[in-house]
């Protein structure tokens, strides 16, 4: 948020991202989205529709998938916030960024991000999913290039190494 | 040089790790030092004269930049074709959403409040909304008679065929306006100095279109005008033409407030106030003989323009030239139209009106197959083209297709003998009707005619003091497979490794003009030229002596990194010539339309629910000859992409117009297709043997949005012995069709 909104209406915010603690002084109103990307520059988080609908701007927060472009910032207090930036750790996602690469998964890539924070977050719940699964796990991320038939191998693809274990 | 082949292997897209990510910087990533935000008042009313534009009083505007068509340096006009579309409506406004006022401010909240303290006072006009009131002139609204363009493609005589016909088809179909639907929306940052003039940084899929606007809006040479691509995500069309206008709006706010200015719409503002698929009419009356034969027929192609010429007239083309689909037409007149309306004007999306004509043709030849008494397999396989024969445009075969094989294979990959067998069984049973659809479709590749002669195309390949090859081009990523396709292709004539060639930013300051990304033109025209500039650069190594007749990686590199340091650049261009003995009528509209075309049968199997009324793709089969497959898998996502595009144009994608606007515009109520509403979209490749484009390739961007929305419509059609002529078929279309037959 800008100068030009009054101080006085701002609150701190303190929440971990990716492993770390940040503190940033917000409007009431904020987004949580726009605190990723303005204040934060975690700009991997993208704005689809900023109605909660294309899933471009999920995020992992306290573990559950949310839309971050429904989530007032302040919600976010002291929570633990997982973004695209910080999923290169997780062995799942980086399987699944492989995945997504080598299958096709990924064309213009706006909605990559979201995509793969949707799909770590099935993987983590079940290592083994169907591709029943996978659809409605996927369901609530839109992809406007795909027809999403090489993002569901994909996922697929990422989860066949657990699977064998 | 390596002996394994890149062309046909699936290499690592170039951008891929990127974007898996999350570090690829799309335009609303960026940031500069003092940047403004920008935004636009627009027209509330579909025609009318601006009368007064007030600024509320409770508003501090002194913070704020504004911007009307008085501020406007040059031609207030967005340059295309036409030159017809305001920059800024001045005097009066033509369609709703139409840009009057463009504010600037460092806060995007107090931004959004004060457009909408802006209030314009119009005197309100009759409008038209309808292609049929637009044709009656209920209001003349463009030119004298509302036409922006006509064309006529004539065929053979067609008074011999109407008595000698056993049969004559007749058929009237309608497709709708259909939202592109990129998941990022259209943005753009401008920044403005005197001494380097203009910089433009966006998403948008034709970096010398912004160029040529910017110099006609602003009055500037071409060294002043720079546009630069950034990651761009999605654009399917509709970043071909509208990043003129959104740069164009950018560009003033940042010249007179001295600060860059970014302008990204947001999703409402994207899809109200952008371009949209044309809707069409067309209407068929067709001369048959008793065993199935076309003799000829009319076919009279519309399409609603809206407001201003843009691209309809091109659109219009490639609509007329599809209109007969992969038939052979002995005789035909093919007359196309299109007309103004007052809505915002609709403009590219993949396929560029041949969708549109090719529904109508494919619906139809369904319904000349129940004339005759043949089934859609068989009406099909009598008429199609076969090589020696001509197209509408009397452009004659020359490739060995084999239409007939491609649908025989179609047939058994999707089961659709048995399949139809079964359904005619269970069908009376069931509260469920299936169906299956087929869709024989083609599509030409390139500009039209002509078009790339005009184009004049031009790429450059360069030795880098690295070693390194670099591609400058100004065709661009947006998805679809640029980046990679185009230094697959220079690894391929080079001989060297993929990983040793990059593509330049598309930077109008950094590439030569290889023309629009646009018309499934790039991997072949584009593709062609790169080979060709490639090799010039291995010519210029070997005539130095610096190469070999036959070498490894690491000498290609030696010798280029010698060259370069030597002679400080090694670079070489090549610029697109037609092929000899093309010839095309632009007045006739006759001759060789496309320098080739690629050709696929699809077929849907649709379930319809008669509890819901839905109807549901179960399966689809997607086959195509598109001369050689470059990259497999970007190819098959770019067909499985297209025909789901073509899933949601068929059975949900509809926009709800009023008074000239669209009342959906978000994604809540404009449904397109989602991970759980697609079957199983299964593709295949056939490669039958082509004349043009590099190493055998042929467009494919488009084609798989021509085939599915027809191959629904019959499916749906023949599941419940009910004819589906207009599209979306959405359930209440179902429900309103059955309950007209008056059955329970």
């Amino acid at each position: 948020m800008s100068q030009a909104c009054e101080k006085r209406h701002q609150r701190e915010l303190s929440f971990t991202v990716n492993g770390k603690l940040e503190t940033v002084r917000i409007h009431p109103m904020e987004r949580l989205l726009d605190v990723l990307r303005q204040q934060l520059g975690l700009t991997g988080t993208k704005e689809g529709c900023g109605e909660g609908e294309c899933g471009a701007c999920a995020i992992l927060m306290d573990g559950q998938l949310v839309n971050s472009c429904l989530i007032p910032a302040l919600q976010a207090a002291d929570a633990q916030v997982i973004t695209i930036e910080g999923v290169a750790d997780d062995p799942e996602a980086s399987a699944l960024q492989a995945a997504f690469l080598q299958c096709g998964g990924a064309q213009c890539g706006m909605c990559t991000p979201g995509m793969i924070l949707s799909a770590s977050h099935l993987l983590r719940k079940q290592p083994a999913p169907t591709l029943e699964d996978i659809r409605e796990a996927l369901g609530g991320n839109l992809c406007r290039c795909t027809g999403y038939m090489q993002i569901f191998e994909a996922v697929a693809q990422a989860a066949r190494p657990r699977t064998g274990r | 040089m390596t002996e394994e082949h890149i062309i046909g292997s699936s290499v690592p897209r170039k951008e891929g790790r990127d974007k898996v990510t999350g570090a690829a910087r799309y335009i609303d990533d960026l940031s500069m030092p003092g940047m403004l935000y920008g935004a636009t008042v627009r027209s509330q009313i579909p025609r009318g004269l601006i009368r007064n534009i007030a600024f509320d009083p409770q508003v501090d505007w002194s913070d704020f930049v504004s911007v009307t068509a008085k501020d406007i340096p040059g031609q207030n006009c967005i340059a295309l074709i036409g030159d017809d579309q305001p920059c800024l409506a001045n005097e009066r406004v033509n369609h709703p959403e139409e840009p009057i006022l463009l504010l600037a401010h460092p806060d995007r909240h107090l931004l959004r409040k004060a457009v909408d303290a802006v209030r314009i006072e119009y005197e309100p006009l009759p409008a038209i909304f309808t292609m049929e009131e637009s044709e009656r002139c209920a209001q003349v609204i463009w030119g004298t008679d509302n036409t922006f363009k006509r064309f006529l493609i004539a065929k053979g005589d067609l008074d011999e065929i109407w008595s000698k016909a056993d049969f004559i088809v007749e058929g009237e179909y309608a497709t709708g306006a259909q939202e592109q639907l990129y998941i990022e929306n259209n943005g753009v940052i401008a920044a403005f100095d005197t001494e380097h003039g203009i910089t433009v940084w966006g998403s948008l899929q034709c970096p010398y279109y912004v160029h040529k606007a910017l110099m006609a809006l602003c009055d500037l040479p071409a060294d002043k005008v720079r546009v630069v691509q950034a990651e761009t995500g999605g654009a399917f069309g509709g970043k071909e033409d509208y990043p003129s206008m959104i740069a164009s709006h950018a560009t003033l706010l940042a010249m007179k407030s001295g600060h860059p200015v970014k302008m990204v719409y947001d999703r409402l503002e994207d899809m109200t106030a952008t371009t949209k698929r044309h809707p069409s009419r067309t209407r068929h009356r067709t001369a048959v003989t008793k065993d199935g034969t076309i003799l000829g027929g009319e076919i009279d192609f519309t399409i609603d323009g809206g407001a201003y010429a843009t691209l309809s007239s091109v659109v219009l083309s490639r609509g007329v030239i599809h209109a007969g689909g992969p038939y052979y037409w002995p005789s035909v007149r093919i007359r196309g139209k299109a007309v103004a309306t007052n809505m915002p004007p609709h403009g590219a999306f993949r396929g560029f009106g041949a969708p549109q004509s090719l529904f109508a043709m494919e619906r139809h030849m369904d319904r000349i197959a129940e004339a005759v008494g043949l089934s859609p397999v068989e009406i099909r396989r009598r008429n199609f083209l076969k090589p020696g024969q001509t197209t509408t445009t009397e452009q004659a075969i020359r490739e060995d297709i084999d239409l007939g094989k491609l649908l025989d294979r179609a047939l058994e990959l999707s089961d659709y003998t048995a399949k139809k067998a079964r359904f005619r069984q269970e069908n009376p049973l069931g509260r469920s009707k299936r169906g299956m659809g087929i869709a024989a479709v083609l599509h030409g590749a390139g500009f039209t005619g002509s078009g790339e002669r005009y184009l004049a195309s031009v790429v450059a390949v360069e030795g880098c003091a690295d070693g390194g090859v670099r591609v400058l081009v100004s065709s661009t990523e947006f998805g679809q497979g640029t980046n990679t396709v185009l230094c697959q292709i220079a690894a391929e004539a080079l001989g060297i490794s993929y990983e040793d060639v990059r593509i330049a930013p598309p930077d109008t300051n950094l590439v030569p003009n290889s023309g629009p990304t646009v018309a499934s033109r790039t991997a072949m025209v584009v593709g062609s030229l790169v080979r060709s500039a490639a090799l010039g650069i291995r010519q210029t190594l070997r005539a130095g002596g610096g190469l070999g007749e036959s070498y490894s990686g690491e000498e290609f590199r030696q010798a280029c990194r010698q060259y370069v340091a030597a002679h400080g650049e090694l670079r070489s261009y090549a610029h697109y010539e037609s092929p000899a003995g093309v010839f095309w009528d632009d007045q006739k509209y006759r001759g060789e339309a496309y320098a080739s075309f690629a050709w696929a049968i699809y077929i849907a199997e649709v379930e319809v629910n008669l509890l819901t009324y839905s109807a549901t793709v179960e399966d689809f089969v997607a086959l195509q000859e598109i001369g050689r497959v470059l990259h497999p898998v970007l190819a098959r996502g770019q067909i499985a992409g297209g025909v789901a595009q073509g899933i949601g144009f068929a059975l949900y994608e509809k926009v709800v117009w009023q008074n000239g606007r669209m009342q959906n515009g978000q994604m809540t109520n404009y449904i397109m297709p989602t991970s759980a509403d697609l079957p199983p979209i299964r593709v295949f490749f056939e490669e039958m043997g082509n004349l043009h484009g590099a190493y055998g390739a042929k467009g494919i961007g488009e084609l798989p949005m021509d085939g599915p929305a027809p191959a629904i419509a019959n499916a749906i059609a023949a599941a419940l012995g009910t004819r589906f002529d207009s599209i979306p078929v959405l359930p209440e279309d179902i429900l309103e069709a059955i309950s007209a037959r008056g059955e329970p």
